[in-house]
């Protein structure tokens, strides 16, 4: 069959390059055109694979369109749009760029069929995704930046030695199940690094340490795809591992130790992003069709109601420059709206019944339960509890009302944000609602259709209601009768970025120190014993050169050039010719992806 | 800024909202002892009325006091803790 197929992501890339190109006044139009064309390419795409391209002798396959694609390309084309609306008055171009080439990278990954293409769109994520910290343009973005820049190397390169690894033994780069139960070295590090994007902790701590310090709007992008890309590709080559069971519920449970500490609001978000891709993972080790169907049903949940919420909160930090509980406070009558919005989006990351995180979460405990790991189904309530008591009551409450009452110039700025970013946060509003309450929106698009359909038949059974309401209820009860004890403290938490924080300190303070003086040491010991007794000797050499050697070396000499530029004139000039075949084979590639209406 | 003044109406009458948010939990408990059918109950002791209430508040509980004893076992430091 001959078809034409045109890649969603390169309409993102080649779209963002043109954006300083579009003058001021079609601008707005221009930047929410390509998210709609992007979304309307996405969900008119039929499945099957295309955009097959060979590359040497590697089959890179830049378009695999099935039921598990197809669900996370939706809505991230989706959150595509209401990101982009969210940040539309936002005058610098290059973050507009950024956050579309890191969307292109983020669709290209999760269409990618094969290991290589994979990996490249996996990289652009990387690289392009850190400028949206760097804008924010303060110091600490700028070493948040780094931080976050070179553990997504290590990353990057634990996952390329795997999958060179992984490729050279199975004969293809096809990105397919990996065997999970008799895992290799390379199947350890493909899931380094990949549960490393999903912020898995010992590896999490790049995530609040980012996205706590990127812009306003930029941690909006940052914080639907990077995590949820790497829940994709555990979902596609990791179902059924057992270790992502305990890994997820402790993640679930970490984060929300985490969010009790934090001083923060978007870095309490972070988090919690954490805890709930905890639910995601776990879901993925599960690996039955319910456990799968919950993790891409909560992915789909937590990308809305995770944007709407990093919305609200940047909403706050865009009005008032402050992002800290303990400078803010009783917003409530200055930005009702943006208080009313956070708090859907909190109720929905809660599972409160009717909204969105209800029916997706729900099915990845459910699933615990149905494999008889009762633990994991009572930890993640328990997870769910710590939920609510944070991001739907912690940050609305110390936000909006509270005690604490911010400084008179934070307190004056505040407002309701400007009309597009109202906008975004309502619709993402109304989808929340909207998943929440007419399941099959969801539910049909799922790699599992029908379990998922028999699913549907008891989410609002009255157990289940009345099983979640008690429990949030509750945590709000024990919310108010505590609420003393949550007082905001103005400090920072010590993570696991403290060991490569402190130890690049220790490093530059080894070298600064006692490197630098065995240095100097070595120095001064050379000069005492090594130069003057190294002058007389060559002194005497000296004379001896002269006399001797000049004679012999000179005729030497002319030799060797003779022979050298007769060689000069013989060579190939290999290295230039290899440099200008890597040069035009990169180009043909980007041309031949540029330009690229395959044959499937 | 009607929204505003729905929230202050509330504000004003703040030991009301209290009172009907009691009076919510106890009927919920109510409505989960008497009515709700609990068949599809993982385990027998989700059986016991009221069971997921006291997990929530004392599951509420735990995590604050058990996440704050760990900040302040070492890990919350000041906010300049990083800096040189």
């Amino acid at each position: 069959m001959n078809s034409f197929w045109l890649h969603p992501s390169l309409l993102f890339i080649l779209g963002s390059l043109l954006i300083p190109l579009i003058p001021a006044r079609a601008k707005r139009f221009y930047l929410l055109l390509v998210p709609f064309l992007v979304f309307a390419r996405v969900i008119t795409m039929s499945k099957g694979t295309f955009g097959e391209l060979n590359f040497l002798e590697w089959t890179l396959i830049f378009g695999r369109v099935d039921a598990l694609s197809q669900v996370f390309g939706y809505i991230m084309s989706l959150m595509a749009i209401l990101g982009t609306l969210y940040g539309l008055h936002v005058k610098q171009d290059g973050q507009h760029i950024a956050a579309w080439v890191y969307v292109g990278g983020s669709i290209g990954a999760i269409y990618a069929g094969d290991f290589l293409t994979l990996f490249l769109f996996w990289e652009i994520m990387a690289f392009s995704s850190v400028f949206l910290v760097w804008y924010r343009g303060r110091k600490e973005s700028l070493w948040a930046g780094y931080r976050y820049l070179l553990v997504h190397v290590a990353g990057g390169l634990a996952l390329l030695g795997g999958m060179v690894m992984h490729c050279t033994a199975a004969g293809s780069w096809e990105f397919t199940q990996l065997d999970v139960q008799n895992p290799t070295p390379a199947t350890w590090l493909i899931l380094v690094g990949f549960i490393l994007n999903a912020a898995v902790p010992p590896l999490h701590a790049w995530l609040p340490d980012a996205y706590g310090e990127a812009t306003f709007n930029g941690s909006v992008f940052l914080c639907a795809f990077t995590t949820k890309t790497a829940v994709y590709a555990l979902c596609r080559g990791f179902p059924g591992m057992d270790i992502l069971v305990p890994l997820g519920v402790i993640m679930a449970l970490y984060g929300v130790v985490y969010a009790v500490l934090e001083n923060d609001c978007r870095r309490l978000l972070a988090y919690h992003i954490i805890s709930q891709v905890g639910y995601m993972v776990a879901g993925v080790g599960l690996g039955t069709q319910m456990a799968i169907n919950g993790a891409c049903a909560h992915a789909f949940a937590h990308i809305l109601y995770k944007g709407l919420l990093f919305m609200g909160c940047g909403a706050v930090l865009h009005m008032t420059g402050e992002s800290k509980f303990t400078e803010l406070g009783g917003l409530w009558k200055k930005m009702p709206w943006t208080f009313v919005f956070t708090l859907i989006g909190g109720l929905s990351i809660s599972a409160f019944p009717l909204f969105s995180g209800f029916v997706s979460k729900s099915m990845i405990v459910a699933a615990g339960f149905e494999e008889h790991k009762l633990w994991v189904g009572f930890l993640l309530m328990l997870a769910s509890a710590g939920t609510f008591l944070h991001t739907g009551l912690k940050v609305p409450y110390f936000i909006w009302f509270g005690k604490n009452q911010p400084r008179k110039e934070t307190f004056d700025r505040a407002t309701e944000p400007p009309w597009n970013m109202n906008v975004a946060m309502a619709i993402a509003s109304v989808l929340c609602i909207f998943i929440g309450c007419y399941t099959p929106y969801l539910y049909q698009m799922l790699p599992f259709p029908s379990v998922a359909a028999d699913y549907a038949k008891t989410v609002y059974s009255s157990y289940h209601i009345s099983e979640t309401l008690q429990i949030l209820l509750f945590t709000g009860l024990g919310f108010f009768l505590l609420l003393k004890k949550l007082t905001p403290e103005p400090t920072i938490s010590l993570d696991m970025d403290w060991f490569y924080r402190i130890g690049g300190r220790a490093f530059s303070w080894i070298a600064r120190g006692p490197v630098q003086t065995l240095d100097t040491f070595v120095g001064e010991l050379y000069r005492y014993a090594g130069l003057i007794p190294l002058m007389i000797t060559a002194r005497i050499a000296g004379m001896f050169d002269n006399v001797v050697i000049d004679g012999l070396v000179d005729g030497l000499a002319s030799g060797v050039r003779g022979v050298g530029r007769r060689f000069r004139i013989a060579q190939r000039g290999q290295m230039q010719e290899n440099l200008a075949l890597a040069f035009g084979v990169t180009a043909l590639l980007i041309i031949a992806f540029i330009f690229y209406w395959s044959k499937s | 800024m009607k929204l505003a003044t729905l929230i202050e109406f509330l504000r004003a009458r703040l030991k009301l909202v209290i009172r009907i948010s009691i009076a919510a939990l106890v009927l919920l408990v109510l409505w989960d002892t008497f009515l709700v059918d609990k068949e599809h109950a993982h385990t027998d002791a989700e059986r016991f009325w009221g069971f997921w209430s006291f997990f929530g508040f004392f599951g509420c509980v735990a995590i604050i006091l058990a996440s704050k004893w760990f900040g302040h076992s070492g890990i919350m430091k000041r906010e300049d803790y990083y800096d040189e």
